[in-house]
């Protein structure tokens, strides 16, 4: 083989604009009233607390039922600030539907995450702005980040009366809802415009291109600020350790997606043809998908565990199979071959479970042929931005890569909060909303004395 | 934000969603939570003697896997002594300054027991009273309740004392239980009470259980006739309270609508039929007090959509457009149109037109798919085929650009009474 073959262009239009649409697509109007009479409108509902960010669940959709869009949005926003956004990206079926009392009863729950999509969308066409700050306090917050953990959190500052100063590395505000969510789930540009309508309150000023370790020190933000939050996700990316991980061609998932999301025409980016992805997550099924559809022939997972420890969902597993990808269970890479620098194909050894829980290599191997690797074995916490710091004596302390926080967020530092991926706890969305919203609670008790 | 604010007859409240006389507002602890949840008023559980109360004591009916569409009770009166029920009210309004508490009361039909009962309600603080004329069984066995509402002269002569007892506002809720509810609502503005409020239940059977032959809900293998109440009673209610609200000599008196209220949207009809306030039972039964967070934002986020500022600004503004048949403009002309592209085939509209109807909906069968149309020559624009379809607005009525002028049937030629005066 002369060149790999990668290349751009290899789908007509139709195929691009796959990528960019709906890969659920949204309730209408009559839809969303039939799915809504679906629900009990359960009391103490199983749903809400499943709900990391405890969401009336029956009562919104009683709200849709009625026809008071507007009430069910608000009681959708009020305790989650990106409804939007959770309608979309979260795995419901681990959630909220998992434990619809219509599953127990029919095994088909209530579509929650559909009619909350349905209520916040007309909610936001209408282009309303429904919260208020209350009078300025005088007290100044800092922000580290503007994902979904960042901006809950200054969003409910906000609204508290605290003017908030957001520190955020990249040029654009969302986090990974912007530079990490698969495409086909928030198609037409919904993270800016949800980001837009959430700095829309007023009271939050975002510096881009300001990164904690680089711009700007915690020392200088413990000096300079009232309090400060950190929801700097985890944007280190777990490198392979095999022979042979340094080869062109050898890629970051998460490095490819958010070349993918920014990309502004998808038939310019080039893609392989033949396209192995190692690891178990969200994240390479979300690599795999799209690159399928940018027009990959031959992609394939390769987890070295057995489908239920994945922890992509099954749900998930499923959409990627139906997708075309091909699942390989049980094995592990021990070699990325190579040639004139560039790879041609991985070398997986046969894996099976051991008596302590682990796995262990069978020593029998395979090769997969492939033009491009891409790495999906985990984020981890780049701990750069911390180091080095004149915390005057003061350590964050740190525990297995994340920040170590206890009760709603406070870390090992006085008036220092985090949350979201930067802490332990599920890698979520909805739980990075949750926690930004917490420590907002918490910082206003804190300044309150 | 709309003003949801409400002044009937002298009663103040934040809201005009006020909890109607029952069981959810029997005791203190019901009625602080109702509170807690942003109920704008209630109107305590009816107060009198203490009764006895069966055990089985409601059913339900369903209606196309809707639960309780209908609900009926055979519940009395309040089973708790009159005193502890006052002194519970005097403590609640204390607690709730800006809520309205009613007291519903009844008792035996002669002044005395009135005057007793009126002079201690009158140490309670509360807002209001309403005269229990309309519980259609037990009491009205012993000479209350339904019995006296059905009498225009005993409406009239208890409101009349309660008038001249009471320090406080005078509601008379009306039984439905009665041909024309007219008569006692004029009986009761003659009488001088303040305002009235209806309905109260309808004298019902709501299933007879075919395994034992009993009526339900069964006491002992018995059932006795029961007050139906709940979504299925809503337009009967909407009927009497559009009556009392057009009528020249009565119109004016405020009303607090009854029956069936269930969301905002219940009740925005009842005050566009000029409630003052509406009173919700059977829902909340249903689904608890939590359901008042629709009501109030529901109503709200709809006034601010038709830039409705306060409660009185929309409300009786259907008033005008409920009139008499004879009214209606014979020229109106209606068709029915189907919209093929979201048509799923399910041919509700085509049976129903071609055995019930008219014969004006078509079918025909092209490889296996159907195709309904309207034969505009035979569709009398009747609704029915919109009705039964179940696509939301697959098949919808449009009125005919026929410009004739309005035309009612005292003036219409083929009125035979006409025809025979031109001859
Ligand atoms: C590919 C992929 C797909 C996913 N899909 C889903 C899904 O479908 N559903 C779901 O619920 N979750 C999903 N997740 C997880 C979800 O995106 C995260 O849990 C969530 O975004 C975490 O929010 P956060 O605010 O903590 O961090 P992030 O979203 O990572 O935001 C952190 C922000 O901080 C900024 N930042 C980082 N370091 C610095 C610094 N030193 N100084 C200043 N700013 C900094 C970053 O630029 C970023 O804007 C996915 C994750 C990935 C990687
Ligand atoms: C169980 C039950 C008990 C009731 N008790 C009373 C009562 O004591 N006094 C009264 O005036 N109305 C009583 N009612 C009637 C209600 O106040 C109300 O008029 C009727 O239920 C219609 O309203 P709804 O459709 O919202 O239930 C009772 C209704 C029910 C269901
Ligand atoms: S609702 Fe309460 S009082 Fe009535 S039967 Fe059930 S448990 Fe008993």
């Amino acid at each position: 083989m002369s060149h790999p073959d990668i290349a751009a262009g290899r789908r007509d239009a139709a195929g691009y604009a796959e990528l960019n649409t709906d890969s659920k697509p949204p309730l209408n109007s009559g839809q969303a009233v039939i799915e809504a009479s679906r629900c009990y409108y359960c009391f103490d509902a199983p749903c809400v607390e499943a709900c990391p960010t405890g969401i009336d669940i029956p009562g919104f959709i009683g709200k849709i039922s009625s026809g008071n869009i507007r009430g069910a949005a608000l009681d959708i926003l009020e305790p989650n600030i990106f409804g939007g956004m959770c309608a979309r990206v979260c795995p419901t079926e681990v959630l909220c539907e998992q434990v619809c009392v219509r599953t127990a009863q029919e095994e088909k729950p209530v579509t929650i995450g559909l009619l909350q999509r349905h209520a916040t969308d007309q909610f936001f066409a209408t282009n309303e702005q429904p919260f208020t700050r209350a009078a300025d306090t005088g007290k100044k917050i800092a922000v580290v980040g503007a994902g979904p953990a960042g901006l809950s959190a200054a969003h409910r500052l906000s609204r508290f009366g605290h003017s908030v100063t957001v520190f955020e590395a990249l040029s654009k505000p969302g986090g990974l809802n912007e530079y990490g969510i698969a495409a086909y789930k928030v198609p037409n540009m919904f993270a800016q415009k949800e980001a837009s309508f959430i700095l829309g309150l007023g009271g939050i000023e975002v510096q881009y291109g300001k990164a904690l370790g680089s711009e700007i020190t915690l020392g200088d933000l413990r000096n300079d600020f009232d309090a400060v939050f950190l929801g700097m996700g985890q944007f280190g990316v777990r490198a392979l350790e095999d022979e042979g991980a340094e080869l062109g061609g050898v890629v970051p998932a998460v490095k490819f997606i958010a070349e993918l999301r920014q990309a502004g025409d998808l038939s310019k980016l080039p893609v392989g043809r033949k396209i192995v992805v190692i690891g178990g997550g969200n994240t390479a099924i979300d690599v795999a998908v799209q690159s399928h559809r940018l027009g990959a022939e031959d992609v394939t997972i390769v987890y070295r565990r057995g489908p239920e420890q994945m922890s992509a969902t099954g749900h998930e597993q499923e959409f990627a199979k139906s997708d075309g990808v091909r699942i390989r269970h049980w094995a592990k890479p021990s070699r990325v071959i190579g040639e004139d620098g560039h790879v041609t194909g991985v070398e997986f050894e046969r894996t099976r479970a051991n008596s302590n829980g682990g796995i262990e290599g069978t020593g029998d191997t395979y090769e997969l042929p492939a033009d491009t690797v891409f790495i999906a074995i985990g984020q981890m916490f780049e701990g750069t931005p911390l180091d080095g710091d004149s915390l005057d004596g003061d350590t964050l302390e740190i525990q297995s890569g994340r920040i170590q926080v206890g009760e709603a967020g406070a870390t090992s530092l006085q008036g220092v909060y985090a949350g979201g991926d930067c802490v332990a706890g599920e890698d979520l969305t909805v739980q990075a909303v949750e926690d930004g919203k917490q420590a907002a609670i918490a910082i206003d008790q804190y300044l309150k004395g | 934000m709309a003003d949801l604010r409400t002044n009937f007859a002298g009663i103040k409240s934040p809201n005009p969603f006020w909890l109607a006389s029952g069981p959810p507002t029997d005791k203190a602890y019901n009625v602080n939570r109702a509170f807690e949840a942003g109920w704008g008023g209630v109107v305590w559980k009816t107060v009198g003697d203490p009764i006895i109360n069966t055990t089985s004591r409601y059913w339900a009916n369903d209606h196309n896997n809707s639960h309780v569409a209908g609900f009926t009770n055979i519940e009395l009166i309040s089973d708790r002594p009159i005193d502890v029920n006052l002194r519970e009210i005097k403590e609640v309004k204390k607690n709730w300054p800006d809520r309205a508490v009613v007291v519903s009361l009844m008792v035996p039909c002669t002044e005395p027991d009135w005057e007793d009962i009126l002079v201690k309600v009158n140490e309670t603080d509360a807002d209001g009273i309403e005269l229990n004329f309309g519980c259609p069984h037990g009491m009205s066995e012993r000479g209350m309740g339904a019995s006296v509402g059905q009498v225009p002269e005993y409406v009239e002569m208890v409101s009349r004392w309660a008038k001249k007892h009471s320090n406080m506002p005078v509601i008379v809720k009306l039984t439905p239980n009665i041909t024309d509810i007219l008569a006692p609502a004029a009986a009761a503005k003659a009488g001088g009470a303040d305002a009235v409020s209806l309905i109260n239940t309808v004298a019902s059977i709501v299933s007879v259980d075919l395994d034992t032959m009993s009526p339900l809900p069964s006491v002992n293998g018995k059932g006795s006739h029961g007050g139906y109440c709940g979504p299925a009673v809503r337009p009967i209610a909407l009927r009497m309270v559009g009556d009392i609200a057009r009528d020249e000599k009565i119109a004016g008196i405020p009303i607090s609508g009854i029956g069936g209220v269930g969301t905002w949207h219940d009740a925005a009809e009842f005050i566009a039929l000029d409630c003052g306030t509406v009173q919700v039972c059977t829902a909340v039964m249903h689904h608890g007090f939590r359901i008042v967070s629709d009501m109030v934002d529901g109503l709200s986020n709809w006034m601010d959509s038709k830039e409705y500022p306060t409660i009185d600004s929309f409300r009786g503004q259907a008033v005008p457009n409920f009139v008499r048949w004879e009214e209606l403009d014979m020229n109106y002309e209606l068709l029915a149109r189907i919209n093929q592209d979201t048509c799923i085939e399910c041919g509700k509209c085509h049976i129903a037109c071609e055995d019930t109807a008219h014969q004006a909906i078509s079918m025909k069968r092209t490889n296996g798919s159907r195709t309904y149309e309207v034969i505009d020559e035979e569709c009398v624009g009747c609704n029915l085929c919109a009705l039964v379809c179940p696509v939301e607005n697959c098949i919808t009525m449009y009125a005919v650009e026929n410009k004739k002028p309005y035309l009612a049937w005292q003036d219409d030629p083929r009125n035979p009474a006409n025809a025979a005066a031109a001859e």
